[in-house]
């Protein structure tokens, strides 16, 4: 199936209440494709990437994998179909060290977890297992600290350890929810080289959320910009940077006019 | 319809009782953050002080009164914030649980101990002017005495007095500020130690006037009865979302008032009303808990400064020098192998008993191990699967003649089943929702199977015979094999639960433990998850129950009932939830502490102090969440690497070995 779409949005909405989080979204990932999603805060980004993996259900519309429905399908299921996710607020296992995180991704990629396994002591880890484990640290950068537990480290390293434990699970899609916040410079170029890579080498599409519009500009084949729960345009980054719509819903009348 | 109101209206009074309790957790959890389990110990720690002072000293109702719940009752408020609640970081929510339990189970072990053992039967009202006595009015043709016009009055004071403070006053507003963030708050100028010191203060007093209240109107002067009481409040402020304080009430009156009519109307010969009615309570909490969504997020942690804290340290057998780990695990196998050779030839029948004792005990609390310290669910049910595993093999040895082993491993299994409907029924669960909804399962099986004479024998229990255990006379209750049962059945267990912590299903719960949205994210299955550590802690709990079944020679049911459950949490918890050593230390330490206790003066012996003294090991385990023999251990294991392995530590720990080498 060439043509079909790895991810698709039909309609998608989610209201909390009385607020439209997300209105009638729909937009198209392909496989390998690297896509930005961004908009100001508030714009039901976050809220839709949730829905996209299962962890809200959406009130409408369809979010289809490869052509199949994902309606119905836990989170778990909707990971081990393989889409992987970083989140805005990180999100690390306290206490594990760092090369065990990309262990539990490895496994998990394989829905393993057998407990006879464990009770015959037949779950140490594979040479492969480690041999892929050590491949994903080193292409992040955090081979140094592998044996590191995650309570040592500080917020930029916290995130490029969520990086690499969605990676290490080998995803499909990645979606990626502000990866670059809490980090500095060289290290938010870091980042936007390795998904760069994963997409280059690995085939991965890539729906990014962020708020650096640069780093954006620098990762993504297109854009989709959202505001106030609905989608404002699409199109390649310059494009949607171009247009006065999406300029005043990022900078106001001044940014109009 | 006369009838109803007869039923129905005596009801008030004792949902009024309720009222004030469930409304005083609802304050103590919206000015502190903590669900205090505690409440009803204070109360009955009131009553107590009020009782003595006023039966046994013959003090006057007023300055009894004012010595137990103005000066007393607030004291134990201050003490909790200043020497417990203050040192636990906000995130934690499971350190502010285990330790409001650890004072609802040793407050009332405590004061035996230290006002000696007290036969208290009669309490006084305070209320001089409410004669018991008396009819003041017949409602409906219900007549309203003293005690109940004095239950009500009290409550409206305390609703209206209450309510006005979190809603309309500036303290309320303050108070529900500290309680989402201390730091916060004290960025914006606001003394928020002193405001929750005063919550803490203030819902301290209501549970001190709760419990000299409401003594008066049960009659009977129990710690129990004051738990009971707690499980009504408990349901009727989950309604309430411990939150609101008139649907708290409401509910908590709503309780009282149909559990009296169903009282009246249902036959007293009727399993309704032997086993059904006392379990109401239980079944509003668990409706609460199934049905209200915001019970599901009770736990969230929504200080945006929580981060600030210092993340828990590792266990201290992950982090020490390798020559020195090597050099400790082969002392510890030193350990046992004289230990086992110590228990086969020279140690005194009397501390064979208790090692054993330990070692029994030790089995079911690894089951503590494996679920609040692995997998971070804080189950209040252990001992009672404990006691369904024991039941179970008994009732087979009993009734079939079955061998206490086989049939251990059915009641294993069953009490496996059990946990895993128990982990079914509370999938959206977690922190606070979870522990109580395994603690309304405790009570619930206490007031029926396990009340149930044909299930547990009634008070005198199961007795054993060594038949049982197996047909020639090695498998004595006395003799050594009872040892040799004990410590191969541990280390099965200690083997299980090393394996499933290396594997990958250990990895998964610690995941888990970690961030369950991440987990997910990953592909694990949560809910797998969470029915194999439930079941598996089950089982483990069910051999336990049945080893120190084999071990007192008798199952009963005053050995499982809901306080053993929250006290081997106490235990556990105090002295090293996340490693098996902690569970072994707990089981044994145990039973050591109470043999050494019985050569003090009687006063001091037994089992009260042993409970108190690790209830109140809890005053350190504020301070150190990993335990306090992890914390020691961490402690003696950094003094010998900077002494005995300074290479391996400075390579361990770079930072350290800056300064001297400038030096």
């Amino acid at each position: 199936m060439p043509d079909v779409p790895l991810l698709s949005l039909r309609k998608v909405s989610k209201s909390f209440g009385g607020i439209h989080a997300v209105h009638d979204i729909s937009f198209d990932v392909k496989a390998g494709e690297s896509v930005g999603l961004v908009g100001p805060n508030g714009a039901g980004k976050t809220t839709l990437f949730n829905c996209v993996c299962g962890q809200l259900r959406n009130d409408d519309g369809e979010i289809l994998f490869r052509g199949a429905s994902l309606s119905g399908l836990p989170t778990f299921k909707r990971a081990r179909l393989g889409i992987g996710r970083t989140y805005q607020k990180v999100e690390v296992f306290t206490d594990m060290s760092v090369r065990d995180h990309l262990m539990v991704a490895e496994r998990s990629r394989r829905g393993e977890g057998r407990l006879w396994k464990d009770l015959l002591n037949m779950s140490g880890v594979t040479r492969e297992e480690s041999a892929n484990v050590d491949a994903t640290l080193e292409l992040v950068g955090i081979s140094s600290f592998a044996e590191t537990s995650v309570n040592a480290l500080g917020l930029g390293h916290c995130r490029l350890v969520e990086l690499a434990r969605a990676l290490a699970a080998e995803p499909k899609i990645l979606l990626a929810d502000e990866p670059s916040s809490g980090l500095d410079v060289h290290e938010t170029a870091e980042v936007a080289a390795v998904l760069r890579t994963v997409q280059r080498e690995r085939g991965t599409a890539i729906l990014l959320v962020e708020h650096d519009l640069a780093m954006v500009g620098e990762v993504v084949d297109r854009t989709v910009v959202m505001d106030l729960g609905s989608m404002l345009a699409e199109g390649t980054f310059d494009e949607v940077m171009a247009n006065p719509v999406v300029r005043h819903a990022y900078l106001g009348q001044m940014g109009v006019s | 319809m006369e009838q109803f109101f007869g039923f129905a209206i005596p009801g008030i009074p004792y949902g009024c009782t309720y009222a004030i309790v469930a409304v005083g957790l609802v304050l103590t959890y919206q000015a502190t953050g903590v669900f205090n389990f505690a409440f009803g110990a204070q109360a009955y720690a009131a009553a107590f002080v009020f009782t003595v002072l006023t039966q046994n000293d013959h003090w006057g109702g007023f300055p009894a009164f004012l010595v137990s719940v103005v000066v007393l009752s607030p004291l134990i408020g201050l003490a909790f914030d200043r020497l417990l609640f203050r040192r636990i970081p906000n995130s934690n929510t499971t350190a502010k649980l285990v330790i409001s339990i650890a004072m609802l189970v040793g407050i009332p072990s405590l004061l035996p101990v230290v006002f000696g053992a007290q036969n208290l039967d009669d309490t006084a009202t305070i209320f001089p002017f409410f004669n018991p006595n008396v009819v003041y009015a017949t409602v409906l043709g219900t007549p309203i005495n003293g005690i109940y016009l004095a239950v009500i009055s009290v409550t409206v004071v305390v609703l209206v007095a209450l309510t006005a403070l979190l809603r309309f006053t500036n303290l309320g507003l303050q108070m529900r500020g500290a309680v989402e963030s201390r730091r916060l708050v004290q960025l914006d100028g606001v003394n928020s130690g002193g405001v929750v010191a005063l919550a803490w203060v203030i819902s301290s007093f209501m549970a001190g006037l709760a419990g000299v209240v409401l003594a008066p109107i049960y009659g009977a002067f129990q710690a129990s009865t004051y738990a009971t009481l707690v499980v009504a409040a408990i349901a009727a402020a989950a309604w309430g979302l411990l939150r609101s304080i008139p649907i708290a009430t409401g509910v908590a009156v709503l309780i009282g008032v149909v559990s009296t009519t169903l009282q009246g109307y249902l036959p007293t010969s009727s399993l309704f009303f032997s086993a059904v009615l006392p379990s109401l309570p239980f079944f509003v909490l668990v409706a609460a808990l199934l049905i209200l969504p915001g019970m599901r997020s009770l736990d969230v942690n929504r200080d945006p400064l929580a981060t600030i804290d210092p993340p828990p340290p590792p266990i201290a057998a992950a982090s020490r020098a390798p020559s020195m780990d090597r050099i400790i695990r082969r002392l510890w196998w030193l350990v046992l192998a004289v230990f086992i050779v110590s228990m086969l030839t020279w140690i005194p029948k009397t501390w064979e008993g208790v090692f054993n004792s330990g070692l029994a005990l030790s089995t079911v609390l690894l089951s503590v191990t494996l679920i609040t310290g692995m997998a971070g669910q804080l189950s209040l049910c252990q001992g009672t699967l404990a006691g369904v595993g024991a039941f179970t093999s008994a009732q087979l040895a009993h009734h079939l003649g079955l061998n206490m082993l086989v049939g251990g491993l059915v009641g294993a299994g069953l009490a496996a089943a059990v946990a895993v409907v128990l982990a079914l029924l509370s999938l959206r669960l977690r922190g606070l929702g979870l522990a109580l909804m395994t603690l309304a399962a405790a009570l619930l099986f206490d007031n029926t199977f396990f009340n149930d004479v044909s299930i547990s024998g009634g008070g005198s229990g199961l007795s054993l015979k060594a038949k049982w255990l197996g047909t020639s006379e090695f498998f004595n209750f006395n003799g050594h094999a009872l040892f040799g049962l004990c410590i191969v059945v541990l280390a099965v267990c200690v083997g299980v639960v090393l394996l499933v912590r290396k594997g990958t299903v250990g990895r998964n719960l610690a995941a888990m433990r970690g961030s369950e949205t991440a987990a997910a994210g990953l592909g694990i299955n949560l809910t797998w998850q969470r029915v194999v550590v439930f079941a598996l802690a089950g089982s483990i709990a069910g051999v336990g129950g049945v080893l120190v079944t084999i071990q007192q020679q008798v199952a009963n049911a005053a050995q499982w009932n809901y306080s053993f459950s929250l006290i081997f949490i106490v235990l556990v918890v105090t002295t090293g939830v996340a490693t098996v050593e902690g569970a072994i230390q707990a089981g044994i330490g145990f039973f050591v502490t109470e043999q050494l206790l019985t050569y003090l003066p009687a006063r001091f012996g037994g089992g009260s102090l042993v409970i108190v003294l690790f209830a109140f090991g809890s005053l350190q385990f504020a301070k150190h969440p990993e335990g306090i023999l992890e914390f020691q251990k961490r402690r003696s294991n950094l003094w010998f690497e900077q002494r005995f392995f300074a290479k391996e530590y400075h390579a361990m720990h770079p930072r350290d070995a800056v300064p001297e080498a400038n030096a």
